[in-house]
């Protein structure tokens, strides 16, 4: 396997000297997601495969062209889980899109995200250098955090050639209850619940309805269904799969989705309609047809941002603006692992 | 790459500090700057008081204007700057440049805002990591990242090592618990990183700041998010008449599907100096674990019964059980008193800070034995068990001529012994001065290289804590000596993991 390191090093190098770009693909189940897509492409699916898995360490590494779905039936036989609950957008989903994009599901504000999981990586760097941060322990304070500086960063500053994670138990038993309430009562009451010792998992506000989903042993789970009350849903993994995976009647058809990335209690007033809640409070998603620039204002003023999810729209970027300071900042990263722009070029921001 | 100055290659130009102070004195008040070696003493070093430096002046802002102005300053005259907060650190990260300024974050006290209904809480740099779980109790809250330090430790300092405690196996370090900051940058410019939104658009500077060692930015103000208090809480304590059974538990409780809130390990020696120390009523036996579970009353119920059957399993001796405040508090006060303890038994000792996966925990402690044998000193075990986070105490007497040498030298291939086990040199202490040399063990050269790209990333002048935790390629061709600089605790007396 290790060969393929070197011709992906190899190709980095080439297009450095000849001034391509690249564009990385691992499974191409986000290919709706991200800015710009430019250069040749460099398909990274083939390097597959989970390299080392140790129940009791909690503490599994793959390669990033592995398929999600055989980490998540590999956990499964050991009663493990991502505790992160990743999307998959689509059955070629690989782990280094994943974490490429960071992505986290509906057990995000309680277990934490993929950011959280992640503790190793091994990239190939804009200079085509085979380089490893992080490692496979929980604390590890040698020398800076750059493997969570990956999440999330689109390979635009390495291929994501090896990934080490945390995962987590998985729960024995879960139930999911449903409530109806008004969005301003629902968003109340998941930061209610949230500062409360109660096993919740994962909340979501669709239709009129808060779901709530509990997660843990049988007891304190039925305990806990007693005292909250509502209805308990039936086809409960069904409904989550629908949030995560975005198959629920909510996002369908729309022509463009709007993900707001915004403090709990955050009220968007501007908005007729409350969208789908999720994260708590913390992550919402609109549908609806209002111009980007009042829809960045609006998180804005609540001290939150706005992407532009799904579709696109004329002279919008996807990733809401940046401060210049923060700009310059995150500009000159990208000097220093990518300088010649090789990686996915343009495909975050139109400035690198 | 461009590669910053250097420390030491600073030059001294002899009216430089009269300037600085002149112009010190315009930005802030004169009670403010401290530039008397006497004054300057208390920050001549940190918790690793081996390593000792005074500044060319020490400040002390009250205020983000404050901090900014200064920064200004320094950067117009090329001076370093270094940042302290309670300067509670094992690594010497706050050891003073000789040339630079130490700015103190220790008038940055305030607790600014709690939510409770959201769980954040909005502080100042230098609020003691403690008083934030306290301000937050009466809302039935707490801050996670507990450190031992923590009644005198700063969220400032909490923030640049990306500290934990006793309870990161299940609530994660500081970097899990941060929202968002607020930055001076070293020319003096205030930036945020973060949000009370739970991710921020493009690169994850957050990640980034946390746990950098003061090199990428000064913290002026901190969101951290709250918790709810569990329900219920139990300690289990396990004792073992062999080791490598109870090291064998720690796994097993952990493959069980269980995920305690803390699980620490004590070695027969630490067992003993503790006893006569702090008479916590241990049993004497070769290990104990101390297994605290925490969730719902049903949950934990539930959980207690479990580990007493992982124990049983692995031959355990005895096993005891707290309840209740006062129960739970003994139990863990031996465990904190595990280093001044051993302070008692031996004239001095040297506190490492390496992690391992846990399931190589029987190998580094076979090892760890041979090496007591081979060198001649004692070494006492304290680990967090949980998280493979080891706290080897190697006990030495200064006075005798070489004895700090070697355990310096054995600490270092302690280090060594992490690393082959696929851990790391540094669990939650940091790199600072201290373990700069095993970096080079740790990462080849093109990683070391990134790591001073990141910091001129936020830093191109270089001028912020320099030195730290990279190493120069000329000091790692040279470490193959093994010359590692080792030091002792500061407040010894102080309770600490």
């Amino acid at each position: 396997m290790d060969i393929l390191i070197e011709q992906f090093s190899e190709r980095i190098r080439q297009a450095r000297l000849t001034g391509e770009s690249l564009r990385l693909q691992g499974g191409g189940s986000k290919g709706f997601y991200g800015e710009k897509f430019v250069g040749s492409l460099l398909e990274v699916a083939n390097f597959s495969g989970v390299i080392d898995y140790e129940p009791s360490e909690l503490v599994l590494s793959a390669r990033c062209g592995t398929p999600l779905v055989e980490i998540e039936k590999l956990l499964a036989e050991h009663g493990q889980i991502l505790g992160f609950e990743p999307p998959h957008f689509g059955e070629t989903a690989t782990l280094g899109g994943t974490v490429a994009c960071g992505f986290s599901g509906p057990r995000r504000a309680t277990a934490g995200s993929l950011r959280d999981h992640l503790l190793g990586v091994r990239i190939i760097d804009g200079q085509g250098q085979d380089l490893r941060f992080g490692g496979q322990v929980m604390k590890n304070v040698a020398g800076y955090d750059v493997s969570r500086l990956m999440v999330g960063a689109l390979g635009t500053l390495g291929l994501l050639a090896e990934l080490t994670l945390r995962v987590m138990p998985k729960p024995v038993h879960e139930c999911t209850l449903s409530l109806e309430l008004s969005a301003k009562a629902a968003i109340e009451k998941m930061n209610h619940l949230a500062g409360m010792p109660i096993p919740l998992s994962a909340t979501c506000y669709v239709e009129n309805c808060l779901y709530l989903r509990l997660s843990g042993l049988q007891r304190e789970v039925d305990t806990h269904v007693f005292r909250l009350g509502g209805e308990t849903i039936l086809d409960a993994d069904q409904f989550w799969n629908s949030i995560r995976e975005q198959e629920h009647r909510f996002f369908r058809d729309a022509p463009f989705l709007w993900r707001f990335s915004v403090p709990s209690m955050a009220c968007l007033d501007s908005f007729d309609e409350p969208g789908l809640i999720e994260w708590g409070g913390a992550l919402r998603w609109s549908v609806a047809d209002i111009p980007a620039c009042k829809v960045r204002m609006a998180a804005e003023r609540v001290g939150g941002h706005a992407n532009l999810f799904r579709g696109k729209q004329p002279d919008v970027p996807l990733f809401h603006p940046q401060s210049s300071a923060i700009r310059a900042i995150q500009t000159r990263l990208k000097d220093q692992f990518d300088p010649d722009r090789v990686l996915n070029r343009f495909r975050m921001y139109s400035y690198f | 790459m461009v590669f910053p100055v250097l420390f030491h290659e600073f030059s001294y130009m002899p009216n430089l500090k009269q300037e600085l102070i002149h112009q010190l004195g315009q930005v802030l008040e004169t009670g403010s700057i401290l530039s008397q070696a006497e004054a300057m003493s208390p920050f001549e070093s940190d918790g690793l008081t081996a390593m000792k430096q005074l500044p060319l002046v020490v400040v002390l802002p009250s205020n983000e204007k404050e901090v900014c102005a200064v920064l200004r300053i320094c950067h117009e005259l090329s001076i370093p700057v270094v940042v302290r907060g309670a300067g509670t650190g094992l690594s010497g990260g706050a050891l003073p440049v000789g040339e630079g300024v130490l700015l103190s974050m220790a008038r940055f006290m305030r607790i600014l805002d709690i939510d409770p209904l959201a769980r954040v809480a909005r502080v100042e740099p230098g609020v003691r990591n403690l008083s934030i779980s306290q301000a937050a109790a009466s809302h039935n809250l707490f801050y996670a990242p507990d450190p031992s330090s923590q009644i005198a430790c700063t969220i400032g300092g909490n923030i640049a090592e990306n500290s934990g405690g006793v309870h990161c196996l299940k609530y994660g370090l500081t970097v899990h618990n941060l929202l968002r900051l607020r930055i001076a940058t070293m020319t003096g410019e205030m930036i945020e990183i973060g949000s009370e939104a739970l991710d921020s658009p493009g690169y994850d500077l957050l990640a980034l700041m946390t746990g950098s060692e003061g090199m990428l930015g000064v913290v002026t103000e901190a969101t951290v998010r709250l918790l709810p208090k569990p329900e219920s809480v139990c300690v289990v304590l396990a004792a073992f008449d062999d080791i490598s059974c109870a090291a064998q538990a720690v796994g097993s409780i952990i493959a069980s599907g269980i995920l305690p809130a803390g699980l620490e390990m004590m070695d027969h020696l630490s067992i003993k100096a503790v006893e006569a120390f702090v008479h916590a009523g241990y049993p004497t036996v070769a290990a104990i674990l101390l297994c605290e579970l925490d969730g719902t009353k049903e949950a934990v119920e539930e959980q207690v019964l479990a580990v007493n059957a992982v124990f049983k399993r692995h031959q355990v001796k005895e096993v005891r059980e707290a309840w209740d405040e006062l129960s739970r508090h003994l139990f863990w006060a031996g465990r904190k008193a595990a280093f001044p303890a051993v302070g008692r038994l031996s004239p001095d000792y040297y506190c490492m800070d390496g992690t391992i996966p846990r399931r190589k925990l029987a190998f580094i402690l076979e090892s760890l034995q041979e090496l007591s044998r081979t060198s001649g000193l004692q070494i006492a075990n304290v680990f967090h068990a949980g998280d493979g986070n080891l706290h080897p105490l190697i006990m030495y007497d200064a006075n005798c001529e070489g004895e700090q040498k070697l355990a310096e030298s054995v600490g270092a291939q302690i280090l060594e012994l992490c690393l082959e086990a696929g851990g790391s040199i540094t669990g939650e202490h940091g790199v600072g001065m201290e373990k700069i040399n095993q970096m080079c063990s740790q990462f080849g050269r093109a990683e070391l290289d990134l790591f001073l790209g990141v910091k001129l990333s936020f830093d191109p002048s270089g001028l912020l804590n320099p030195g730290k935790v990279i190493p120069t390629l000329h000091r790692c061709a040279e470490y193959g000596a093994m010359h590692v600089h080792s030091g002792q605790l500061l407040h010894g007396e102080m309770e600490r993991f």
